[in-house]
């Protein structure tokens, strides 16, 4: 089965400055009860968004008015935390095809890349300059092209490579598909069976 | 202080260019490897695949949508857990969609082929409380689950580690992970511990000293004669919160006490397979020459009764000690530390020793072990919870709950007012209906003080059974210590 594709993405960025966002912030538990992986997105970072009456945080930027865009830029150590896929796919249903921040915890990392979210590793210096430009100007937009593994602050041309492991890279532009590859090497999975 | 440095004053990095001898982990690792191609993950083979209600669902839907069987589903153990209720578990489940999540499971369950120990089975629990009471955990082998605390299987010198929804459908299509092998890092732990200080201390002494970050992209071996000298539920504390600071697993080897820990057990080998098991599991330790990407070194003495005041497990401090002050995190770490405090209702240099407090919770994947129960129940014997302080005691399995009863653990707690409920994961996530009210206080022996854990707007102290017990008693934050300093436990 093909899974989303990302190639390349020019946007501007929602910034989020806090660091160690664990997955219980991005989509609580109570929230995991959904059988499907549609509609996630109406409760991502649910209880930072809205309050116990469920109306808007107005101090959150997902509901400021001023900041939007394809792009989730947050503090180091994006992710942490449970395992829960419905991390993923809740940023990915809102309308983020990628996630930049400073260091993502493994487990997020596997899961985003899984769902056709990309995740940015940039170094310390790389982060701040990209608040810095959001917060000057809202409009500010960067650009994340993947073939080249590179992200680009668009107003200042300051560019960082990213890494990414090689198989992965090639399935999110191809949209290959993990099943796909390891029941290929099916005939070689009964061999280590019957060898043990 | 920056993980950074922190990590840098305990990490002594190898010099030697090739790694010599070979660690425990890519010794269990390289008799998994399926195939191994350049530029390519590995294909990891593994043994046993627990799963649950909660990060299935989706994964069944998949392997209808590719038209694909359960391809080993015999080595696919499933349990209800996340969502169960701990009280009247043989009425219906009140909350409508955690019952259709968990009839979702059962009939997925059916239809695939898999072994389920659904509510009301006599081997329900916790996922990672019944694998290795059944003796389905075993020491070599791998196991994986769509749970972060999956690490906790790695106290019996096994590979095991949490997955997403994604590879959940992976594994049941394939029997196989897609996985890149992580780095090695050796963490020590030597001396003896003082009195009123256990394996949970040890664990988030660990974690406040290296961060919520500092293992992660690590496989992580505890070793030392501390850790030797812990029983298997002590082990399997360790090993749980070793994703609580960012590692992919924690794994010690087997010894002694993991082999009598395994052996008798339901799905445990028996007789000339028996044998042969152990004769396989006494080849499994790092060799003296294995090279570690990275070692760290702690003594046993320095550790106090551990409690957390923040909202990531890295912010723990021992139970006398202060809350760190704002001006000690670098300017760019000061606005999230802020934050934590506020949501916890701290101030800067507090202690938390005498801190009023609102709930108990004595359970989770951490700290739900007959053993941790035994423990509890031996110090609240004869004494009585503080009026203000509503206590909760979930043991981890329908069988450590009848063991429970059996020893008469329960009259204990009863009388103390420290009501035994039925099996689950409760107050741990804030998903079944045991939840702490907004602002509370809840000193708990779960495994994550995250914000809204336990309950939109709950606020928690992690920490040990005997320091959960002993608040509960006192009704505030308590040092241990004090207690024992009285009395011989």
């Amino acid at each position: 089965m093909a899974t989303k594709i990302f190639k390349h993405v020019q946007t501007t960025v929602v910034p989020l400055p806090i660091e160690n966002i664990d997955t219980d912030q991005i989509i609580p538990a109570r929230f995991l009860k959904a059988t499907t992986r549609d509609g996630f997105g109406n409760n991502l970072f649910r209880d930072w968004r809205f309050d116990e009456n469920d109306n808007p945080k107005e101090d959150f930027v997902l509901n400021h008015p001023t900041f939007s865009g394809k792009v989730l830029v947050a503090g180091k150590n994006f992710g942490c935390g449970s395992s829960r896929e419905h991390a993923a796919w809740a940023i990915s249903d809102y309308g983020f095809d990628a996630v930049v921040s400073s260091f993502f915890a493994d487990i997020f990392k596997g899961n985003a890349l899984n769902n056709g979210l990309l995740p940015v590793q940039v170094s310390d210096d790389f982060l701040k300059k990209i608040f810095d430009a959001v917060y000057a100007d809202h409009k500010a937009e960067i650009e994340i092209d993947l073939e080249s593994q590179t992200i680009t602050i668009s107003s200042t041309g300051e560019q960082e490579s990213f890494e990414i492991n090689p198989y992965k890279k090639a399935c999110l532009i191809n949209g290959y598909d993990d099943i796909d590859y390891i029941l290929s090497q099916k005939g070689k999975i009964e061999e280590f069976e019957l060898a043990r | 202080m920056s993980e950074e440095k922190k990590i840098s004053n305990h990490v002594s990095l190898p010099t030697g260019e090739g790694r010599g001898g070979a660690t425990l982990f890519d010794k269990i690792w390289d008799a998994h490897v399926v195939s191994s191609s350049e530029g390519f993950p590995d294909i990891l083979y593994i043994d046993t695949h627990f799963i649950h209600e909660v990060t299935s669902p989706q994964a069944f839907d998949g392997l209808r949508q590719r038209g694909l069987p359960v391809f080993r589903p015999k080595q696919t153990v499933a349990t209800a857990d996340h969502n169960v209720p701990t009280i009247d578990q043989h009425l219906p489940i009140k909350e409508e969609l955690s019952r259709y999540q968990v009839d979702m499971l059962t009939k997925n369950c059916k239809e695939f082929g898999v072994e389920l120990y659904g509510l009301g089975h006599p081997y329900q629990g916790i996922v990672h409380v019944i694998g290795p009471e059944l003796g389905i955990t075993r020491p070599g082998g791998t196991y994986v689950c769509g749970d972060s605390h999956t690490s906790t299987h790695g106290a019996f010198g096994a590979i095991a580690f949490g997955i997403g929804t994604s590879q959940v459908e992976q594994v049941l299509a394939t029997q196989c992970l897609l996985q890149s092998r992580p780095k090695r890092m050796k963490i020590e732990v030597n001396g003896k511990l003082q009195k009123g200080v256990g394996a949970k201390d040890i664990i988030l002494y660990i974690i406040a000293q290296i961060s919520a970050a500092g293992g992660t992209g690590y496989a992580v071996e505890y070793a030392g004669d501390t850790i030797r000298s812990l029983s298997m539920e002590g082990r399997m504390t360790i090993c749980n919160m070793s994703i609580e600071m960012g590692a992919r697993c924690g794994l010690i080897a087997p010894d002694e006490t993991t082999i009598n820990y395994v052996k008798g057990r339901e799905f445990a080998p028996k007789g000339e397979e028996w044998d042969k098991a152990v004769a396989y599991w006494q080849t499994l330790y790092s060799d003296e020459d294995a090279q570690f990407d990275a070692v760290l070194s702690f003594k046993a003495e320095d550790i106090e009764p551990m409690i957390t005041y923040g909202t990531n497990p890295g912010m723990g401090i021992g139970v006398t000690q202060h809350v760190p002050e704002t001006a000690s995190f670098e300017a760019k770490e000061q606005g999230s530390y802020k934050k934590a405090l506020d949501y916890m209702g701290l101030r800067d240099d507090e202690t938390l020793l005498g801190k009023p407090i609102d709930y108990v919770f004595i359970g989770s994947c951490t700290n739900s072990r007959i053993e941790d129960l035994r423990q509890v129940a031996e110090f609240v014997k004869g004494k009585h919870k503080a009026d203000n302080v509503t206590v909760w005691v979930v043991p981890g399995s329908k069988q450590v709950q009848q063991q429970a009863i059996a020893e008469g653990l329960d009259k204990i707690f009863n009388e103390a007012g420290f009501p035994l409920r039925e099996p689950g994961c409760s107050a741990c996530l804030g998903m079944n209906e045991d939840k702490i009210p907004a602002g509370k206080y809840c000193v708990s022996t779960s495994n994550r003080n995250f914000e809204g854990r336990q309950g939109p707007n709950s606020r928690t102290f992690l920490a040990s059974p005997l320091t959960a017990a002993a608040s509960a008693i006192t009704g505030k934050v308590t040092d241990i210590r004090e207690f024992l300093a009285e009395e011989v436990v």
